[in-house]
């Protein structure tokens, strides 16, 4: 992941200087077959041009990485590097453009003839392997002269020499005219290429570029080619397709006999696992796994990202760590203390700990909606949090790793505040650019203090702020540097961290560290316990992650245990790649310096970003989807997981879109998934009264066991790496088989058949039935709810669900013959395309006006098609609207600030504009030039 | 894959009767059975028939210059991007990436088909690409999102997001 350094190309040592002054000049090597192509083509066509020979490895092109000739230099500066090309430009300049046929044998020697050739003159010049040419050849040459023989024409292209003629002579020249090399009888082409050779312009190219030398004058220029691949080139394939689909993974006899050998085992007999007993603690003779998703910041509603990069993320790893038989504990919270909380109190006229409070409860019923299944949701304002904080401190200063200092920092006379990092903004002393945070600059990335921004301005308020100065606490990082990189050598390498969180860190050890503050000028945080810092709080970046062990102590006083036992505790961290440096190197640093052994991370698990259709998520703008709204779309929370774990921003950014959520609710979840679980049961109910039928397994259905055990250990080593988009993958292309499967067997056409056919129409039911048992299981971490109503659906037996993913996973016959299911019906339902058009519509957000220019009600008068009206609500609409009206206009009355009535008045139009839902009117404003598309 | 960007670029031209395609060998290369004449061999050579068919020229450029130019990526594409191996990879996209420095479209400032099939070729690739790449390519991830945007080009692929749009902010302040 080293960045690659680009020397600027123009510093380039080799790069040849080109004074064109409006002058077309020509690049050639000697030895270069490419070349006299070119020099060909120039003296056939007469163009005025200079020619310059250089060598082979002189780079003349400036874009160009690889030494590339020969090149044409143009009049206006550009550059054609490609030989073919330029032939063609020396043609069309003199007059003669090139015609279909032409271009065809341009793109055919380009693509078809040359990497022939190449491997052909390689195998010649350098390996002395001249007796194997003709076979490389061999295919290239029947083309042509059949093409010739069929034509009869004396140049390729007709009656006179073509841009073809030359190109395709320059590419044979080499291996025809040299006559150590037999290529057998070619009548037309040996008539062809003798009349194109005799040619004056040909002989004169030859001899500049091979000097009568042939074969062995390029050698010199072969070996500095790279070795020509064999045929196998990288197919592009429509990376839309998913290839997981395509190719039929070969099965072997030994993989299906060992999967129906494991068939046969049966389920455990030990007894399933039991329910959660509180407090969870480690445990001697198992494997002790810590989860943490980030902390969400109180003072905002979770959105999709929120959701996806930590809580879902986590959620669905430490169900799967439980059904793996893993100790396992998840804890939460809310981050409570900062500026923002302030700020979001003043806004809502509330104290602080009320504004926590409110937002704490909302923030527990999402994720109880969302079933996040935490062992503990706990927040950062508790007593345990000051106690730790202030422990962790004090270690701190004791062991030296605590620094004073003046800090100058900005204050907002108008507003009479000192400034969170957040609330200023200005051009960053770095790249200038102008929108630069007070903490770090969006464009550049690096990191900046907020009193070396150029022209700082109150974000609130927009005046200029002053400096002033206080006296802070820094936490030495320079001097447990070296620690830390001990420590982060051991764990990114023995445990599972993300390819960014590695990156992300690697990127903040390289640029050396610095001091970091952790003391604010605030009142809303954990008070610094010291004398000399009295009226001082901690920074939340100090403060927000010793929540992980506040809220563990909360949930049980034996939270050392935990938290204080490297050797018997595995740590995951889930977090969205913001968080990255603060649970890699800030946070580590505080424990390293505290020395009191505590559990550091060792397994960092980072997302990228989660894109909102095409449009930037906008929370002034009512723009994308929040957590508390998720359930008022009417879709469950099972299809809400499914897909947003389906598009995990794993690896890379992924974009949520409404039309994808139901294009992959209707493909994956309901065509596929749904459709065979649903097949599977139905058979067994309707052909079997209920009851299992007797299996005995043929070599398809053996065949068909290895595909899905294979899957499944897929799915079991992605999901140990906590790769849980591709996992989830791995599931759906079960159903899929299951699908081919009961397709290829017809078992409803088989029912009614003979008895050997009645017997192979239980057998596929029963397979079939077992496969959705499994499926019941592994869909267990992303739609627990399905995966209940499948197992309640099936009877199926407890012991199925710890049974199937021991080890490498197993899957067995769950119900045999038998077994009884229970009532069998559909999974999921369809999301019909205006459903989701109104969905998109209602979450899309409108552009903000002023609201002078925002569109009377009477502007919209397009009646749009698929809205449904809704009296009742718009009646509590209108009254709504009215009331934010009012609002508005009192806050204008009073010159409030700008940025509170910004907020306003996006709260008027989103009102708005669900009020024109609600009547079935278009809620855009009426076009003004004509429709779009 | 050829077959359909073929198929693509018709509905871009608002061709209304559909060709007749067939594929030649085992790179499937394409071929179109020509009423008037011996079939067309070759992506490229297709291509640029369609556009002259479609009485749309300029889209092969409006110079010898710019027309000798998009012959040139056209090449580039079914040569070097469409045998490109991984390990080319970085370097194709670092030289598209100076080239396109100064440009907004690969003939320069005029929409031809150079642009219409160096993004189906490179489509793959980006798509592989992870975020911190594509922000290094920056230049090749601006003609890419550019090009991905133009009316009628995209058709038979899928979007890319290439913009860092959070959708949600940074939790700490």
């Amino acid at each position: 992941m080293d960045m690659q350094v680009t020397p600027a190309a123009h510093d380039d040592g080799y790069l040849v200087c080109v004074a064109t002054n409006g002058q077309m000049k020509l690049f050639v090597s000697e030895g270069n077959p490419h070349c006299l192509k070119a020099l060909a083509a120039l003296e056939a066509t007469g163009v005025q041009c200079g020619v310059q020979f250089v060598n082979h490895d002189e780079r003349v092109v400036p874009f160009l990485s690889r030494p590339t000739l020969p090149a044409l230099a143009l009049p206006s500066g550009q550059y054609l590097f490609s030989s073919n090309a330029i032939c063609r430009y020396l043609f069309e300049v003199n007059g003669q453009e090139c015609s279909e046929l032409c271009d065809q044998w341009l793109e055919w020697e380009a693509t078809v003839l040359q990497p022939a050739l190449q491997q052909a003159l390689h195998m010649a010049v350098l390996q002395g392997k001249s007796s194997e040419v003709s076979k490389v050849l061999q295919g290239p040459i029947n083309v042509l002269e059949q093409s010739l023989s069929k034509r009869n024409t004396p140049y390729l292209t007709g009656d006179s020499v073509s841009a073809a003629d030359l190109v395709l002579w320059a590419g044979f020249f080499p291996v025809l005219s040299d006559s150590s090399l037999t290529l057998g009888e070619h009548k037309s082409l040996k008539a062809w290429f003798d009349r194109v050779a005799a040619m004056n312009a040909c002989q004169s190219a030859a001899q500049k570029v091979l000097q009568g030398k042939g074969l062995q004058g390029m050698k010199s220029y072969m070996q500095r080619q790279p070795a020509p691949q064999s045929s196998q080139c990288r197919e592009t394939q429509p990376c839309n397709s998913n290839s997981e689909e395509g190719g039929e993974r070969v099965v072997s006899e030994e993989e299906m006999e060992a999967a129906a050998l494991t068939w046969s085992k049966g389920l455990n007999t030990c007894p399933p696992a039991t329910k959660k007993q509180h407090p969870i603690l480690p445990q001697e003779d198992k494997r002790n796994v810590l989860v943490t998703s980030a902390l969400p910041y109180v003072n905002n509603v979770p959105h999709l990202g929120n959701i996806i990069g930590c809580v879902l993320s986590a959620d669905v790893f430490s169900r799967y760590g439980r059904l793996r038989g893993w100790n396992m504990l998840f804890v939460c919270g809310t981050d409570e203390y900062g500026t923002a909380t302030e700020n979001k109190a003043r806004e809502e006229g509330l104290t602080p700990q009320q504004i926590c409070d409110k937002y704490h409860a909302v923030h527990s019923s999402i994720y109880k909606w969302f079933q996040i299944d935490f062992d503990y949701f706990g927040r950062t304002t508790t007593e345990k949090q000051t106690e730790i904080a202030q422990d962790i401190f004090w270690r701190l200063h004791e062991r030296d790793f605590l620094i004073e200092d003046t800090v100058e920092q900005l204050r907002c006379e108008n507003c009479q505040r000192f400034l969170a990092d957040r609330f200023v903004e200005g051009i960053c002393p770095h790249c200038s650019y102008p929108e630069a945070r007070g903490d770090q600059c969006d464009k550049c990335g690096r990191l900046i203090n907020a009193v070396d921004l150029r022209e700082p301005q109150c974000k609130v308020c927009r005046q200029t702020p002053v400096i002033r100065s206080s006296k802070h606490l820094f936490l030495d990082l320079p001097k447990l540097e070296s620690q830390l990189e001990q420590w982060l050598e051991k764990s990114t390498s023995t445990g599972d961290w993300t390819a960014n969180a590695k990156q992300i860190t690697r990127s903040w050890l390289r640029d050396g560290l610095k001091p970091r503050c952790i003391t604010r000028d605030l009142k809303w945080g954990t008070p610094v316990p010291h004398a000399d810092f009295k009226e001082k709080v901690f920074y939340v970046w100090f403060d927000a992650p010793i929540g992980y062990l506040s809220i563990t102590a909360n949930y049980t006083s034996e939270w050392e245990k935990w938290w204080k036992n490297p050797h018997q505790v595995e740590l995951y961290n889930f977090m969205a790649k913001d968080n990255v440096p603060f649970h890699s190197v800030v946070f580590p640093c505080s424990l390293l310096g505290a020395q009191d052994n505590y559990t550091l991370v060792n397994h960092l698990i980072a997302t990228e970003y989660l894109n909102y259709e095409d449009t930037k998520f906008s929370k002034s703008r009512g723009v994308g989807v929040f957590g508390d709204m998720a359930k008022d779309t009417g879709i469950p929370s099972d299809v809400w997981r499914f897909y947003l774990l389906y598009v995990r921003p794993e690896g890379q950014d992924s974009a949520f879109s409404w039309a994808d959520m139901a294009l992959k609710n209707n493909s994956e979840l309901l065509n596929n998934l749904g459709n065979f679980i649903n097949r599977a049961g139905m058979f067994v109910t309707k052909f079997f009264e209920g009851c299992v039928p007797v299996m005995e397994l043929q070599e398809e259905d053996k065949k068909l066991l290895a595909l899905v055990s294979w899957e499944l250990q897929q799915y079991i080593q992605l999901m140990d790496k906590i790769k849980i988009r591709d996992a989830l993958k791995h599931i759906l292309n079960i159903s899929r088989h299951g699908n081919q499967y009961i397709q290829v067997n017809e078992p409803w056409k088989k029912i009614k058949g003979g008895d050997s056919e009645r017997q192979r129409a239980g057998t596929v039911t029963g397979v079939s039935v077992n496969i959705a048992c499994l499926l019941s299981v592994m869909l267990f971490p992303y739609m627990p709810a399905v995966s209940q109503t499948i197992r309640d659906q099936l009877n199926a037996p407890p012991s199925c669900i710890n049974t199937m993913l021991e080890g490498n996973g197993t899957f067995v016959c769950s119900l045999s013959a038998g077994h009884r299911i229970g009532a069998v019906s559909p999974l999921f339902q369809k999301l019909e395309a205006d459903q989701i058009e109104a969905l998109k519509k209602k979450f899309g957000g409108q552009q903000v006006f002023d609201s002078a220019a925002v569109p009377a009600p009477a502007a919209a008068v397009e009646v749009g098609t698929v809205n449904q009206v809704d009296p009742e609500k718009a009646k509590q609409l209108t009254q709504a609207v009215a009331e934010q009206g009012e609002k508005v206009r009192a806050l204008k009355a009073q010159k409030a600030e700008k940025a509170v009535i910004t907020a306003e008045v996006a709260k008027l139009l989103d009102l708005k504009k669900q009020l024109a839902l609600a009547e079935g009117k278009n809620p855009e404003p009426a076009p003004q030039k004509g429709k779009k598309k | 894959m050829a077959l359909r960007e073929l198929s693509s670029l018709e509905k871009y031209l608002g061709q209304k009767k559909a060709n007749k395609y067939s594929t030649q060998g085992d790179k499937k290369v394409p071929v179109l059975q020509n009423n008037n004449g011996p079939p067309l061999v070759g992506l490229v050579t297709i291509a640029c028939h369609l556009a002259k068919e479609a009485k749309r020229p300029e889209l092969l450029g409006d110079t010898a210059e710019s027309r000798a130019v998009v012959q040139q990526w056209l090449e580039y594409r079914v040569t070097k991007l469409d045998s490109c191996t991984k390990e080319d990879i970085k370097t194709v996209l670092k030289d598209l990436n100076l080239y396109l420095q100064d440009k907004v479209y690969l003939a320069g400032n005029q929409f031809t088909l150079a642009d219409v099939f160096v993004y189906y070729g490179i489509h793959p690739v980006i798509v592989d690409l992870a975020i911190q790449d594509r922000e290094q390519y920056v230049n090749v991830t601006r003609w890419f999102d550019h090009i991905q945007r133009y009316p009628g080009v995209r058709h038979h692929l899928p979007p890319v997001a290439v913009l860092r749009n959070r959708i949600y902010t940074s939790r700490h302040h």
